[in-house]
């Protein structure tokens, strides 16, 4: 049987989200998604550009069609905000499914989780499916799921930072409390860590830097594929114990 | 005789246009496809399906966004 995993009803294959900021052109974009397997893009809401309207568009690259747009409320500091872009993102788009994100300060780009929560519920009464990206405190991360978010997005490190999984033990916390998908968001530096979130269980793992600001982006977009899907694998699996000493691989028994 | 203009502002900047005009002509004047933008007007969200039928008045404030490359 496939292993899929299902957000507000949708079922999707693929559990590596990806963005779709900071490439070089649309085109070096696409291949990455291409290569990423993903079937879900991170997408930012901006004005137009009325100077020069005849600018290719993201939309002419990457078919909304064919790979689900996920729009973001990135570069919003309070709900109100947050909730104006969503509402601005569902007439574009015309979907529910969106990423909240209310941010608390520009220096680590934390969430503010007192304007997340009202955010959640203002968006989750107006009729949208919020995928939250929050702090890694597994009570913030029930009081989203409470309100009504439909993923719980903690950050493995801050967003851009590449830094990794800092706090295994309180991504595993909001694993194993959460009833809806749990995708690490921000902080994956490379292909190892995006393992180690699926390791600890996540449903998927949500990027965009160590993508885009890799040395060659479509070759670390399949590495991201491949680190996903082996860690979901680990997980499955089921890893071994770990001892302080060695035990031997071979038998003691018949030794010459 | 030259046809009456009002003032509006669109994503933050000063604009005349013809008195009369819909929503959907104003973002057609502008060189936008309706279909691939989101229009807000004084704060509210224009409905797509009511662009066409809702009329652009002078002093209004619009906001018109599309998506772009984001995280």
């Amino acid at each position: 049987m496939a292993d899929t995993w299902t957000v507000a009803g949708r079922a999707f294959t693929s559990r590596l989200i990806v963005g779709t900021g900071k490439y070089k052109s649309f085109e070096e974009n696409a291949a990455a998604v291409a290569a990423s397997g993903a079937e879900i893009v991170t997408v930012a809401v901006r004005r137009v550009n009325i100077a020069d309207p005849g600018q290719p568009l993201l939309t002419d690259h990457i078919d909304p069609k064919k790979i689900t747009y996920l729009p973001n409320t990135a570069g919003c500091f309070t709900a109100e905000e947050a909730i104006r872009t969503l509402r601005l993102a569902r007439e574009a788009g015309g979907w529910e499914l969106v990423k909240l994100e209310v941010l608390g300060e520009a220096r680590t780009l934390y969430p503010d989780m007192r304007e997340t929560l009202r955010a959640t519920e203002t968006l989750v009464k107006e009729g949208f499916k919020p995928m939250v990206y929050c702090v890694d405190d597994p009570i913030a991360a029930k009081q989203l799921e409470e309100a009504g978010a439909v993923a719980i997005m903690p950050l493995g490190a801050p967003i851009g930072s590449g830094l990794g999984i800092q706090n295994r033990v309180t991504i595993r916390l909001i694993v194993e409390g959460a009833k809806v998908p749990v995708l690490v968001d921000a902080g994956v530096g490379t292909a190892s860590d995006a393992s180690v979130a699926m390791e600890l269980g996540c449903d998927g793992v949500l990027m965009n830097t160590a993508i885009a600001e890799a040395k060659d982006p479509v070759t670390m977009a399949r590495a991201m594929k491949l680190a996903v899907e082996a860690g979901r694998l680990a997980y499955l699996a089921g890893r071994m114990g770990q001892r302080r000493y060695a035990d031997p691989s071979s038998p003691l028994a018949g030794l010459i | 005789m030259d046809q009456k203009t009002i003032s509006i502002r669109v994503n933050g900047g000063h604009r005349r246009v013809i008195d009369g005009i819909s929503v959907a002509a104003l973002a057609l004047e502008l060189g936008l496809e309706p279909a691939k933008v989101a229009v807000e007007r004084n704060l509210e969200i224009v409905p797509r399906s009511t662009l066409a039928a809702v009329r652009v008045e002078d002093g209004d404030d619009y906001e018109i966004v599309t998506f772009v490359g984001g995280g």
